[in-house]
């Protein structure tokens, strides 16, 4: 695309972001499904916001691991940080490391791969740092609870602070839980 | 004594505006990006908020080395050092402080070898890669540097970076002179190199196989990695508000009193600003370059750098 079509473009299309919701919102966890009994210990760890580090407010790096995704939940967390739900401008923004991250972002059920990867990444993360289990794969291993190669949802790997259920969750509803951490 | 002790108010002033200033600039100019791209962007204080951030954790260090630790100080003073020689707000400098362009180029070189030195103890085949690709290009901007300094030096008679500001404030005419134009063109290319800015080098790629910059610092966390983010954003302010000072010097200190300061800052202030919106604007319209075309774009920039020291011998 030459450089005139590409200015003509982005006249033409302007700002595409939507406009930004109000406070950060409290998530609405829906009631966990009754069927599955829970083979795996229970998560403790849906963090109320205060109990957030306050060290990471204004600014969040994530980085994003896929557990052992279908990719479902990789496309809403492309779109929560594209230009149209653009997550940055609450202060949080993915990056290449574990080391320059404040948050670990799971999606998939943990598969017996990922299990030892996932727990290295997130030891690898500086403290303080939170973990999302995104997707209902994450959180209580959706679809695929007791497959061959599945080791179980992300808090049987490692602490999960915050939630986001759905299948996949909407890239507002995972916009929202990094605005929980951001405080923006 | 007294013209000591204003030079070193001066100084500080300078520094302190820049430290404050840097992390304004990267802002402002992810910020133009995003409005450019259609976003709502994170702020032109996101820098100062991930800085803070990054001030306040604990850094993952590996055992058995110290690099970690002392390579990110290094870089930071090195930059803070460019800050205190080049002329940004005044022409003032220090008596005992050589602004010398040879000697700026110099302590860049300091930096940019303490951040090779870092990718290369994080001991992963990908800051090895890093440090590889920063000395090569390293390598290939210096002279540029060097020889495009030296074009704008010609006429001054100097290489002291804040004579040849001051003769650019004498004799205007010399600014627009073709050896000029073609320096400061070199400069601003070799500044992009330098800097790690498209089009040699991505500041958001995620991809590790194409990085420069950002393959170095991988393994740097916490406030290590605050130190290297403040030493580059230091270096960018200072080299894009070297050649903006190049290009339009007028407005900058050449006393070290409190109104001539104030009016320094708030050019360079302005000069800043606007160099970052047009920089994350364009950046927008570039892609990176392969890597092994980055050598003739860097060659090209020498060329203009080299043709202009020789028209400023023909050309008088």
């Amino acid at each position: 695309m030459s450089a005139l079509r590409l200015a003509r473009l982005i006249r033409r299309v302007g700002r595409i972001a939507e406009p930004a919701l109000p406070a950060p919102l409290p998530i609405t966890l829906p009631a966990p499904l009754p069927a599955d009994p829970p083979t795996d210990p229970p998560t403790d760890g849906r963090a109320l916001p205060s109990e957030l580090p306050s060290e990471l407010r204004g600014s969040v790096q994530v980085r994003h691991v896929d557990a052992g995704s279908c990719n479902g939940c990789e496309i809403e967390v492309g779109a929560a940080f594209g230009p149209v739900y653009d997550a940055e401008r609450y202060g949080a923004r993915l990056v290449a490391s574990p080391r320059h991250a404040d948050a670990v972002l799971v999606t998939g059920v943990v598969t017996r791969n990922m299990a030892e990867p996932l727990r290295r990444t997130v030891e690898a993360t500086p403290r303080p740092r939170v973990v999302l289990a995104v997707g209902d794969c994450a959180v209580d291993c959706g679809l695929f609870a007791r497959g061959h190669a599945v080791v179980g949802p992300a808090s049987s790997v490692v602490d999960v602070d915050l939630e986001v259920r759905g299948c996949p969750p909407e890239p507002e509803q995972i916009v929202a839980a990094l605005r929980r951490v951001t405080g923006r | 004594m007294i013209a000591w002790l204003s030079a070193v108010a001066a100084v500080t002033v300078q520094l302190v505006v820049m430290v404050a200033a840097a992390p304004l600039v990267v802002g402002l100019a992810r910020q133009s990006r995003a409005w450019v791209e259609g976003r709502a962007g994170a702020g032109v204080l996101q820098p100062w908020r991930d800085l803070r951030k990054l001030l306040l954790k604990e850094p993952v260090q590996a055992e058995g080395t110290r690099l970690q630790v002392a390579a990110p100080v290094v870089l930071l003073a090195t930059s803070l050092m460019v800050c205190a020689q080049v002329p940004l707000v005044g022409t003032v400098s220090l008596p005992g402080l050589p602004g010398d362009l040879f000697v700026v180029v110099s302590v860049l070189l300091v930096g940019t070898v303490a951040l090779a030195v870092l990718g290369l103890d994080s001991g992963t085949a990908f800051g090895g890669m890093g440090s590889s690709r920063h000395m090569t290009i390293a390598a290939l901007v210096e002279p540029t540097v060097l020889v495009a300094v030296f074009a704008v030096s010609i006429p001054a008679g100097s290489s002291a970076l804040s004579q040849i500001m001051n003769e650019r404030l004498a004799a205007p005419s010399t600014i627009a002179s073709p050896a000029s134009l073609m320096a400061v063109v070199a400069l601003g290319i070799a500044v992009l190199a330098e800097t790690g800015r498209l089009p040699v080098d991505n500041p958001a790629t995620h991809l590790e196989l194409t990085m420069v910059h950002e393959a170095m610092v991988l393994e740097s966390s916490g406030r290590d990695l605050a130190w290297v983010e403040l030493g580059s954003w230091l270096r960018l302010a200072a080299l894009v508000g070297l050649v903006g000072n190049l290009l339009v010097p007028w407005g900058q200190a050449t006393t070290a009193s409190p109104g001539a300061l104030l009016v320094g800052i708030l050019t360079l202030l302005a000069k800043l600003a606007l160099s970052a919106v047009v920089l994350g604007a364009a950046e927008v319209f570039l892609a990176k370059v392969r890597l092994f075309r980055v050598p003739e774009l860097l060659a090209g920039s020498f060329a203009l750098a080299f043709l202009a020291v020789t028209t400023s011998y023909l050309v008088t």
